[in-house]
C-alpha cells in the first residue's frame, strides 16, 4: 500500500473519531476543562 | 554550488523560524490575558491545537491535547476519548513530527534558547542518547496513560512533570494571582520549577532535550511519522551518500538510513545542505525510500 493512502486511511480514521467524539459532545469536555485555570498543571494544585 | 546551498539553507530556516513565530503567536492570540491573568473563556478553547501549549496559560486560545487526554483518561466516569485520539492522528496523519517542528510553541521557545551562546561545545549526540530517547514512551504510557487511569482526576504528566505548563501557565498566574496563591505553592511549583531549570539549562547545551527525551506528544507524533503525508524523501538516484545530510541533523536522526525516523521533525535542514539535492520535503515529495536500502537491492 502506498504511503499516501496509509495516510489517507488515518485521516480518514480521525474523522470517525472525531464525529463520534462531537456526536457524544466530548468537545463541550474539553471546553469546560480548558476554560478553568488547571492548578495541577500550573504546579499549585 | 555552496553558495547556493547557504542560500537555500538560509531561506528555508527563515521560513520555518516565521512559521514558528505565527504558530506560538496564534496559539497564544488572548494577549490581554497576560496582563489581566484571566485565561480566555470562549468557543475556540474546545479545539485542540497540535503542539503541547498550556491551556492554563494566560494567552491559550485552545485545548492543550495531552491535557485534555489525560482529563478524559481520569474522568470519574470513564469515557474513551474519541475526540482527542481523533485530533491527535489527525494531526499525526497529515503532518507527523512536522507539528514539532513548526507549530510547537515550546519546541519554539527550546529552540531560541539553544541559540544562545554557551561557553563550552554544544553536545550533538553522546552515549547514552539513543537510549535515552525510549524515555519518552515510558512517560507517555506511565503519566499520560496508566496513572490518570489508576489515580482519578489526576493529570499526572502535567501535575509532575509539564515544564510547558510551568512556563505558559504557572508562573504568569503566580505572577498574576501571587496574593491568591501564596499559600497553595509548595513542593509541587519548586519540583515544577526545579524541571523547567533543568530543561532550560540543557536547551543551551543539547538541541531540543524535552523533544527528545520527554514530550509524550512528540512520542505519539514520532510514531505518525510513518505515514505522514506531510514527509521526507530521498532520489536514491541523485543522493551519493556522502552522510553530511546526517551529520547536520540537530536530532541526530539519520535521514540517509531512516527517512521516517520518529526522532526527525521535518525541519528540513538535511534538505536544505543536501550537495546534490536529493532531499526532498512535503506533502508532494518523492516515494520515501532510503538509498542505502536501494543500494544493497
Amino acid at each position: 500500500m502506498s504511503r499516501n493512502k496509509k495516510g489517507l486511511i488515518c485521516i480518514a480514521a480521525a474523522a470517525v473519531l472525531i464525529t463520534a467524539g462531537l456526536l457524544l459532545k466530548q468537545n463541550a469536555a474539553v471546553l469546560a476543562k480548558a476554560i478553568r485555570v488547571c492548578l495541577e498543571c500550573i504546579g499549585v494544585g | 554550488m555552496i553558495g547556493e546551498i547557504e542560500r537555500k539553507k538560509g531561506a528555508a530556516g527563515r521560513l520555518r523560524f516565521g512559521i514558528q513565530l505565527a504558530a506560538a503567536l496564534v496559539q497564544n492570540a488572548n494577549f490581554k490575558g497576560f496582563f489581566t491573568g484571566r485565561i480566555y473563556q470562549g468557543p475556540v478553547k474546545n479545539v485542540c491545537v497540535p503542539g503541547l501549549n498550556c491551556y492554563s496559560c494566560p494567552g491559550a486560545i485552545g485545548a492543550c491535547p495531552l491535557g485534555s487526554l489525560q482529563n478524559f483518561l481520569g474522568s470519574r466516569t470513564f469515557k474513551f476519548p474519541y475526540y482527542v485520539l481523533g485530533l491527535l492522528l489527525f494531526f499525526g496523519a497529515l503532518l507527523g513530527r512536522a507539528v514539532c517542528g513548526f507549530l510547537c510553541p515550546f519546541g519554539f521557545i527550546q529552540e531560541l534558547i539553544h541559540r544562545i551562546p554557551f561557553p563550552k561545545k554544544k553536545l550533538r549526540t553522546f552515549k547514552g542518547d539513543k537510549q535515552l530517547r525510549y524515555l519518552k514512551y515510558l512517560i507517555l504510557a506511565v503519566f499520560v496513560i496508566i496513572l490518570p487511569l489508576v489515580l482519578t482526576a489526576t493529570p499526572a504528566f502535567c501535575k509532575y512533570i509539564c515544564p510547558a505548563g510551568t512556563l505558559e501557565g504557572g508562573i504568569p498566574i503566580v505572577l498574576l494571582h501571587g496574593n491568591k496563591l501564596n499559600m497553595k505553592i509548595g513542593a509541587l511549583f519548586d519540583l515544577k520549577m526545579a524541571i523547567l531549570i533543568a530543561v532550560i539549562v540543557l536547551c543551551l547545551i543539547i538541541y531540543r532535550p524535552f523533544c527528545r527525551y520527554i514530550c509524550p506528544l512528540g512520542a505519539v507524533y514520532g510514531l505518525t511519522n510513518r505515514v505522514s503525508l506531510y514527509h521526507l524523501s530521498i532520489d536514491s538516484a541523485r543522493c551519493v551518500g556522502c552522510g553530511t545530510c546526517s551529520n547536520t541533523c540537530p536530532m541526530a536522526a539519520d535521514p540517509l538510513h531512516s527517512p521516517d525516523s520518529p526522532e526527525c521533525i521535518r525541519c528540513g535542514k538535511c534538505a536544505g545542505v543536501c550537495p546534490t539535492g536529493a532531499i526532498d520535503l512535503g506533502f508532494r515529495a518523492g516515494k520515501s525510500e532510503t538509498a542505502a536500502r536501494k543500494q544493497t537491492d
